[in-house]
């Protein structure tokens, strides 16, 4: 398990991309599989560093841990704000007209369609969102 | 990310290179907003050719844009690589815009 700490602000996602794709990338994962994990990456961190800790500052944790023989590996997000469960956000409607589009909650959908599975808990004061991806 | 604008009479043509993410796209949204204010374009051509990243952000500013062009004329996103295109899909912008 590797993992990094990072302030929860929006200037630290190139660090967190890097983290993961880094560590990604001695797996060597397809273009389209390295593409849905950033994605996902970029979407729940951006997603702390907008709302976890409102108007204040807060650090965020990113682990990785890779199952060697599953083939598989988690990611997982633990920040200490306030309690948020991406699992039950509202799904956008992706069938709308150009005129009833809304990006909100887009970035929560792509990370849920890109990711085999997502697993949330608030414990000891902590949001901890896990991501599971096969590669 | 590096954007490049041709204009050429009444057509705005932005190609895009790089990622378009939460950070980039801000810079990519002031400067449409600063294009598109120009009366005389009817037609916008975003070019992804060499896009080779784009999450929510920017489709966030792609959504702006083919809003802005709603009124004016027409938006077409071209030459979407398939990850990129993967990404209209799943979230449904492949059948809001116009892409060739």
């Amino acid at each position: 398990m590797k993992e990094i700490n990072v302030k929860a602000r929006i200037d630290s996602l190139p660090q967190v991309i890097s983290f993961v794709m880094d560590n990604l990338e001695e797996w060597g994962c397809s273009m389209k599989i390295s593409m849905q994990v950033e994605i996902a990456t970029e979407e729940i961190f951006v997603n702390i560093a907008h709302y976890a800790y409102e108007e204040g500052e807060g650090d965020a944790v990113v682990k990785i841990d890779f199952d060697e023989e599953a083939r598989k590996f988690a990611l997982i997000f633990i920040d200490r704000g306030i309690p948020f469960n991406p699992l039950e956000a509202d799904t956008p409607d992706v069938n709308a007209s150009l005129s009833e589009r809304k990006v909100g909650g887009l970035g929560i959908f792509m990370t849920r369609k890109y990711m085999d599975d997502m697993q949330y808990e608030y414990r000891d004061g902590q949001n901890i969102l896990t991501l599971i991806k096969s590669i | 990310m590096t954007v490049t604008t041709n204009l050429e009479g009444e057509k705005l043509t932005v190609a895009l290179r790089g990622r378009l993410d939460t950070l980039t796209s801000r810079d990519l949204e002031t400067e449409l907003e600063s294009l598109l204010a120009n009366p005389d374009i009817k037609v916008l051509v975003i070019d992804m050719k060499e896009l080779e990243y784009i999450s929510s952000a920017g489709l966030r500013v792609m959504l702006d844009a083919a809003r802005t062009m709603e009124d004016k004329g027409e938006m077409i996103v071209t030459n979407l690589c398939s990850e990129v295109m993967d990404v209209f899909s799943i979230t449904g912008f492949s059948e809001v815009f116009t892409i060739r």
